[in-house]
């Protein structure tokens, strides 16, 4: 029981990170009907600028605030500021790559690939940029280890898992009940009829990837906070799967994104806690390819005539 | 008319200088490194490069290598094999065939050296590894050697260690099984352990892949199978996540490590968390003597930290192949040839004095020497706490 009870918390925290990035999958798909593959390397990008956000904070540049904070009102400003600035990455890339291709009238395929280009270019540009070493990131949190009744949470992982719910709340109040969410939602259902109604589209796409991307910083933030350990393809693998966690949940719902991130978080440690864990990602791939076939639209997705 | 004169100039003073480059390249001893420059790992690549160009200049400033009765100025061809296998292999035909070098030093980690021993050994191209310790990597390869003990003796040294400085009774084993080195020596733990304790002495033997940051669910197991000691022989970027996972998850006793912990990084990786563990390796940096310490000044007042021991095995490696050169009594300038003979001088080398420790080797090209087991100190250092010999 208590074994079961702490791979729960385990499966909740690593689901929560799944659930922050699967989110700016489906909050790009669900308006641009775009896969927007550089999104992992945008998490990379957030740990990365998070990273020297908060040693900016703590003193270890040249050029320092005067006055020293506590480390609580650091790890707070660094989210804030770490958002900010992960938003105008995630915004110039929308800008600079997926824009003019829009405006031009490719094909969705071709801002695929140019999304996934955009990714190798962020890994890559980042490694020649700060090298192949690894970065440690600096404890903003002091650690506590509470023990339940054998059951063991820290306090990390209690922010992680409060976080990724208030994110969900806040997200699904935005989309259905504010105006900029019923644009959001408008220009995916018709992109054509939606400027003839006076929607600036082009505001409401920036307005989708400053959302996106706010989040996905934030998942970098508490991805280090939890694994500080830092690396230049750290966002590849887990984005990877954050996006096959985004189409479990049917992608382009908010709902889908959180289900689908915390159902392979749980399938994931679960199967590694009572079989041999080599065979983690084969089960857990074989489940999801079942429910696929089963339900190839996700868990709340809906059919639409074309796909990419 | 005047385009084409000077197109021909251009042709023949390149032809000249071809001729010219031809003719220093026979005072010249061209060797290869390939080590992990990008990747995983990269700190392992940069200790090897400092390590050699450390030595590199130390001979050429003292006027070149002498062999027999000539003279030669060293070069140094570093190839990266971004910490993968392929590339690996990738860079030791590219070194062999391209770079025409005479010998190979490298790759480090058994996952590169194993499938690049194969290249250099069908290529009949001597090459050491310095820090290689799977039997696999020189096995059966008259070409290839290492610098460094293997992995059946590093296992039993740590199980033999655990159960005598913490009284372990049962024990439990994280590693990666998609790279050799883990893999290996999480087994060879195993059966070591095994033997002094009787079957199922191991109580959790956990797997993990490369690239992967969550180990919750695997130390949960290891913390209710109530094993004495955890041994995860792993590389320096996973350790500090490992242990840090671990004390989160309410593990705290002892945590045992092979010698891929004993990189320069991982205190600024793991920090708090590692102090007062204990890993096998080849060297300590604190409190050494002699030569080592000299070579350790010198390294950290050119680089500014104290060398690993990949740069260690790397100054070793590197000397240990000068000197066969050397005590082949000259070289012949035909490349295939003088392959062989380095080969066949490095087989002989009995009682080489390195920097981390004496060396004679074996028939299989390994050699016979000690494994010291470290402490990380409360200060963050690599502190010497014992030394176990074959």
């Amino acid at each position: 029981m208590e074994v079961f009870l702490q791979n729960l918390l385990n499966a909740l925290q690593w689901g929560s990170f799944y659930a922050l990035i699967a989110l700016g999958y489906t909050l790009v798909y669900g308006v641009l009907l775009l896969i927007n593959f550089a999104h992992g390397d945008i998490f990379m990008v957030g740990a990365y600028i998070g990273f020297f956000v908060a040693s900016f904070f703590l003193g270890k540049y040249a050029f320092h605030l005067p006055l020293d904070l506590p480390p609580s009102v650091i790890f707070l400003l660094t989210l804030l500021l770490t958002m900010a600035l992960t938003s105008v990455v995630g915004v110039t890339l929308e800008r600079v790559a997926y824009r003019p291709l829009r405006r031009k009238g490719a094909p969705r395929l071709y801002v695929v690939i140019t999304a996934l280009m955009c990714g190798l270019l962020l890994e890559n540009g980042n490694l020649a940029l700060l090298g192949a070493s690894r970065r440690s990131f600096p404890e903003l949190l002091p650690k506590a280890v509470y023990d339940l009744g054998g059951v063991s949470v820290t306090n990390i992982k209690i922010l992680v898992i409060i976080a990724a719910l208030l994110v969900f709340v806040f997200l699904e109040t935005v989309v259905r009940k504010t105006k900029l969410g019923m644009a959001m939602r408008a220009i995916s259902y018709d992109r054509m009829a939606v400027p003839l109604m006076g929607i600036p589209v082009d505001t409401v796409i920036v307005f989708t990837f400053v959302l996106g991307s706010s989040m996905a910083a934030l998942g970098g933030v508490l991805f280090a906070t939890a694994y500080p350990v830092l690396e230049p393809y750290m966002g590849a693998l887990i984005g990877w799967k954050a996006f096959i966690a985004a189409v479990i949940g049917g992608i382009g719902e908010i709902r889908g994104a959180f289900a689908g991130g915390f159902l392979l978080g749980f399938i994931e440690i679960f199967v590694a806690a009572f079989f041999p864990s080599t065979l983690r990602d084969l089960i857990s791939f074989s489940i999801l390819l079942v429910f696929l076939s089963v339900r190839p639209t996700g868990f709340f997705g809906v059919a639409r005539a074309t796909k990419i | 008319m005047s385009r084409k004169r000077s197109v021909l100039s251009v042709l023949s003073l390149l032809v000249a200088l071809s001729f010219v480059s031809v003719g220093s390249a026979a005072d010249t001893l061209k060797i290869g490194f390939n080590i992990p420059l990008t990747g995983d790992i990269p700190k392992v690549g940069e200790g090897s490069k400092f390590a050699a160009e450390m030595l590199k200049e130390e001979v050429n400033g003292a006027g070149g290598l002498k062999v027999g009765d000539k003279t030669y100025q060293l070069e140094f061809i570093y190839e990266d094999n971004e910490s993968k296998a392929e590339s690996a292999t990738a860079a030791a035909l590219k070194l062999i065939t391209q770079d025409q070098v005479l010998a190979i030093i490298g790759p480090q980690a058994s996952k590169q050296a194993i499938p690049a021993g194969e290249v250099c050994d069908s290529y009949m191209t001597p090459m050491i590894s310095p820090w290689s310790t799977n039997p696999q990597t020189t096995k059966d390869r008259p070409y290839v050697f290492r610098a460094c003990f293997l992995d059946p003796f590093q296992g039993p040294v740590a199980a033999k260690f655990v159960s005598e400085e913490f009284g372990a009774k049962k024990a439990a084993v994280l590693y990666d099984i998609a790279s050799d080195y883990p893999k290996g020596l999480a087994e060879y733990f195993k059966e070591a352990f095994e033997k002094i304790h009787g079957p199922g002495s191991v109580v959790a033997f956990e797997t993990f892949t490369t690239k992967d940051r969550d180990f919750s669910a695997q130390l949960t197991n290891i913390i209710k199978s109530g094993a004495d000691v955890l041994f995860t022989p792993q590389y320096y970027d996973e350790v500090p996540l490992i242990v840090k996972q671990a004390h989160e998850l309410g593990w705290n006793k002892p945590i045992m490590g092979s010698d891929s912990w004993g990189s320069a990084e991982l205190m600024t990786l793991c920090g708090d968390d590692c102090k007062g563990l204990f890993f096998s390796t080849h060297y300590a940096a604190a409190g050494a003597k002699g030569a080592t310490k000299e070579f350790i000044e010198k390294y950290k007042a050119k680089y500014g930290y104290v060398p690993d021991d990949v740069a260690a095995l790397t100054w070793d490696a590197t000397r240990l192949l000068l000197q066969a050169i050397q005590e082949t009594g000259g070289l012949t300038g035909n490349l295939d040839k003088d392959r062989e003979m380095v080969k066949d001088a490095l087989a002989k080398v009995k009682d080489f004095d390195g920097i981390t420790g004496k060396m004679t080797f074996t028939p299989e090209g390994d050699p016979i020497k000690c494994a010291v087991i470290v402490k990380i100190s409360d200060q963050g250092e690599f502190e010497f706490y014992k030394s176990v010999c074959p």
